[in-house]
């Protein structure tokens, strides 16, 4: 039996980068927010033990717990999915700040290709460059329209970085400056300006300087601890909704935050909802919060697995192609790589942040040539330097056994003496790669399991030799002992360790038959919800995906202040 | 700037103003952090010099931590014998052996981590494809002690002796065969014992030594890896390698 709690205007489905800043900004127009959260709450004092390699990356302190709940997956619809038991792949951020504690902070913006693609690549290449199967989507948004909301999300957070004259236009330069280069990084920036690109030092949260954002929040500096990935920032210098949007929401006394309460359910009648049911994770207590407006804003697993399991919106099928729920399930390739061994050199990569590096834009989106290449978009071409802690990072020339002598001898040699040029690259949505509710496994309430059917695509395999080609190029120029190029993208596999940017299955679009939400990430189909997160994108381009969801999460705003002011209706 | 004392972190949220308070140093105006990490002994060059060569086998001090909370002795034996064999004793400094690396096994295994508490374990485990998870219903405790046994009989079986018994090439046989999945153990390949049992002892050299491994922070003076400490303002832009004595958590306490 739930206990039914009093009607609020507006609440949040879990506090990461999208409910934290929707709390912050609904609070300070007044509005009461009750904010669920399933994990535990948190402030910087509780990174203090935080360098601590085993505990948060090995162990994923951080992260969701996956006894409770997890995905399932297979590779292609002929298959029986799995369900993932532990960490490989991708890790789900858990707790008050979400993914916005434990990420890197490389803080980019999609390109103006991106949310006109499949019109601009239509109109440069034809309409069968990539084939039918590919359910490539404009996004229902410019980048013109999406510009001013980048500004604001960057200001709050403090991005540190410099203007890059072949991505879109900006408003305003990023408020605080590159983060140093590093002596690898001049050695990248010199190799790649031989051959003629653009290297531009990545655009970073981790704050090169101090900084006092719009909301009157101050951080202080980077001290390159070489601690982000997997990690919370003591310093408070990565920017994290700990640090920056939770305070904000919370000094307002609009917010109230409830913690350890897991959302199971949204209560709905097909065209709107009415509230949310939650359980108590600690007690096992349920509990129905009504609400005017239910704001999801989970991680895209969890956005589209509530939704499927309310019976909200329509789910998407692999067949006929209609319906929206788990449409347009992307990630990113990373495979194409190209390691750097030295026999008499070595480098302070202890030393680090995780979004210190520096990159090229010359292969990103449509800015080369694509008519003589089986591939649309590209990759970021990049050189980091996140710290290599020693565990998880033990460089050896292939051919060396794994374990042994010579495995220690050779782990221990080259422990400070390569490095790596790597490429990060889009991802293109397909037919056959979609989210749906798993047939037999359950969450630890009962609840169906979120089932990922996807493998990578001819497309990505095109785009990984491309680009692979490219690292080896510039490793070259480099110079180095001995190189070593991954040239190919495997089969997916759960287990290989390859990033966090899943994205789609509640994908924005102008189009109500072909898409989940509209530009102000309102559902089509129950006016009074809003989905936010990575799961709103159509594709996956080859950036990091927070810039992007912090600046929906500000359009998302917006929209729902005015829907809750109006007294309802669609916003567009 | 009333807005910025308002919502200001510096009085609110920051984990290093109090570093400061609590380590006395009065703190005016801005943070920088390489200034006031010299001040409270994060950083400065007394730390820039070589860590010690010499690994010495002193009387072993009171070590409380250095104890058995799961292993049985036999097993423990069996354990540091096997994780000798994948990171041994060489002219970089000590091997698994010396590291502890069975005390961190010890430990881990008697963790939460060891009953796979936060693994998802529901449902049926069926025979998983090539690019799906091993779907392992068995305990990592268990599993672990299922592996050492077999190691055992395996060793029985093929040499007459147990496997602590053996000579290294011997051991490094019976690894690599388990490695290979060659051995059946009773439910499970033998080669997701040996992955677990391969990871672990890297954990063991490399983790924090409050887990019982990595005895001294020598794993970690091997590689001229520095641990956790607070700052690489200067590190990160020096040409030079620039070679710091480890630190562990411990160092962060009081602070």
């Amino acid at each position: 039996m739930s206990t039914k709690l009093p009607k609020v205007p507006a609440v949040i489905v879990g506090m990461g980068w999208a409910g934290g800043i929707i709390a912050s900004e609904l609070t300070k127009a007044g509005i009461k927010v009750v904010g669920i959260e399933r994990g535990k709450e948190r402030t910087t004092n509780d990174y203090l033990m935080g360098h601590d390699e085993l505990r948060f990356q090995h162990r994923t302190e951080l992260m969701q717990d996956l006894s409770k709940e997890t995905i399932t997956h297979r590779n292609d619809p002929n298959m029986r999915a799995l369900p993932m038991r532990s960490y490989g792949t991708f890790i789900v951020g858990d707790g008050v700040g979400g993914a916005g504690s434990h990420w890197n902070g490389q803080t980019y913006r999609f390109l103006p290709y991106d949310f006109e693609i499949k019109s601009l690549t239509e109109e440069k290449y034809g309409t069968n460059k990539l084939g039918s199967e590919y359910t490539l989507q404009d996004w229902g948004i410019t980048y013109d329209e999406i510009e001013p909301y980048y500004d604001t999300f960057e200001k709050m957070a403090g991005i540190s970085g410099e203007t890059v004259e072949m991505y879109g236009h900006r408003s305003n330069p990023y408020p605080t400056g590159p983060m140093v280069k590093t002596p690898t990084f001049e050695l990248f920036e010199e190799a790649t300006k031989k051959l003629g690109y653009h290297p531009y030092m990545l655009p970073s949260a981790n704050l090169s300087e101090n900084y006092t954002n719009p909301d009157g929040i101050s951080r202080s500096a980077c001290q390159y601890c070489a601690f982000c990935e997997n990690f919370g920032c003591e310093y408070g210098a990565k920017a994290d909704p700990v640090v920056t949007v939770i305070p904000v929401a919370k000094e307002t006394g609009n917010l109230d935050l409830r913690t350890h309460s897991n959302v199971t359910r949204i209560l709905n009648d097909g065209t709107k909802a009415t509230g949310v049911v939650y359980v108590n994770t600690i007690t096992g207590e349920e509990f129905e919060q009504p609400a005017d407006v239910v704001i999801v804003t989970s991680y895209v697993f969890n956005n589209v697995r509530l939704l499927l399991n309310s019976n909200l919106g329509t789910p998407y099928n692999p067949e006929t192609g209609e319906g929206s729920i788990g449409k347009n399930y992307c990630y990113q390739v990373s495979a194409g790589a190209t390691t750097l061994f030295y026999e008499d050199k070595a480098f302070n990569n202890y030393a680090g942040a995780g979004a210190l590096g520096i990159e090229i834009p010359d292969f990103a989106g449509d800015n080369f040539d694509h008519s003589d290449v089986n591939f649309i978009h590209g990759s970021g071409i990049r050189m980091t330097q996140y710290g290599n802690r020693p565990i998880a990072i033990n460089q050896v020339p292939s051919g060396t056994p794994s374990w042994g002598a010579e495995f220690k001898k050779q782990s221990i040699k080259y422990a400070n003496s390569t490095l790596q040029v790597k490429s990060q690259g889009a991802s293109m949505p397909h037919k056959d790669n979609y989210l749906d509710l798993d047939p037999e496994y359950k969450d630890a309430y009962g609840m169906p399991l979120l089932r990922m059917t996807y493998d990578y695509t001819e497309q990505d395999k095109e785009l990984v030799k491309y680009m692979s080609k490219v690292t080896r190029k510039i490793a070259e120029k480099i110079g180095a002992d001995h190189y070593e190029t991954t040239e190919e993208q495997a089969t997916f596999n759960v287990n290989v360790d390859t990033n966090t940017h899943n994205t789609g299955g509640v994908i924005m679009g102008a189009d109500s038959k072909t898409s989940a939400v509209n530009s102000y990430l309102q559902m089509w189909e129950a006016e009074n919800v809003f989905v936010i997160g990575a799961s709103a994108f159509p594709h996956n381009s080859s950036f990091n995906p927070t810039g992007t969801i912090g600046a929906l999460s500000y359009r998302a705003s917006e929209g729902i202040i005015k829907y809750l002011k109006d007294g309802g209706g669609s916003l567009v | 700037m009333e807005e910025s004392e308002k919502y200001g972190l510096d009085e609110k949220g920051s984990s290093r103003r109090k570093f400061l308070r609590n380590s006395g140093v009065a703190a005016g105006g801005v943070v920088v952090g390489s200034v006031l990490g010299g001040l409270i002994g994060f950083g400065g060059e007394k730390q820039h010099q070589a860590p010690k060569t010499e690994h010495e086998h002193a009387a072993p001090a009171a070590n409380p931590n250095a104890a058995l909370m799961f292993f049985t002795p036999d097993q423990y034996q069996t354990t540091i014998a096997a994780t000798e064999r994948i990171f041994p004793a060489d002219e970089n400094g000590p091997g698994a052996a010396d590291l502890n690396v069975a005390i961190y096994i010890d430990h881990q295994l008697a963790s939460p981590w060891g009953i796979n508490a936060k693994d998802y374990m529901l449902g049926a485990f069926y025979k998983a494809e090539a690019t799906q998870q091993e779907q392992v219903r068995i305990l990592r405790k268990d599993l672990f002690l299922l592996g050492l046994k077999g190691l055992d009989d395996y060793s029985g079986n093929k040499f007459d002796s147990k496997f602590t018994s053996l000579e290294g090439e011997q051991q490094d046989e019976i690894l690599t065969e388990f490695e290979n999945g060659e051995y059946k153990l009773s439910g499970v390949s033998s080669s997701i014992f040996f992955d677990l049992l391969r990871i672990l002892t890297i954990e063991g050299a490399y983790a924090d030594p409050m887990y019982g491994g990595n005895k001294d922070m020598e794993g970690w003076a091997m590689r001229k890896f520095p641990g956790s400490r607070m700052n690489y303002n200067n590190e990160v832009v020096s040409k030079e390698f620039i070679e710091l004595e480890p630190e562990s958590l411990q160092s962060h306490m009081g602070h």
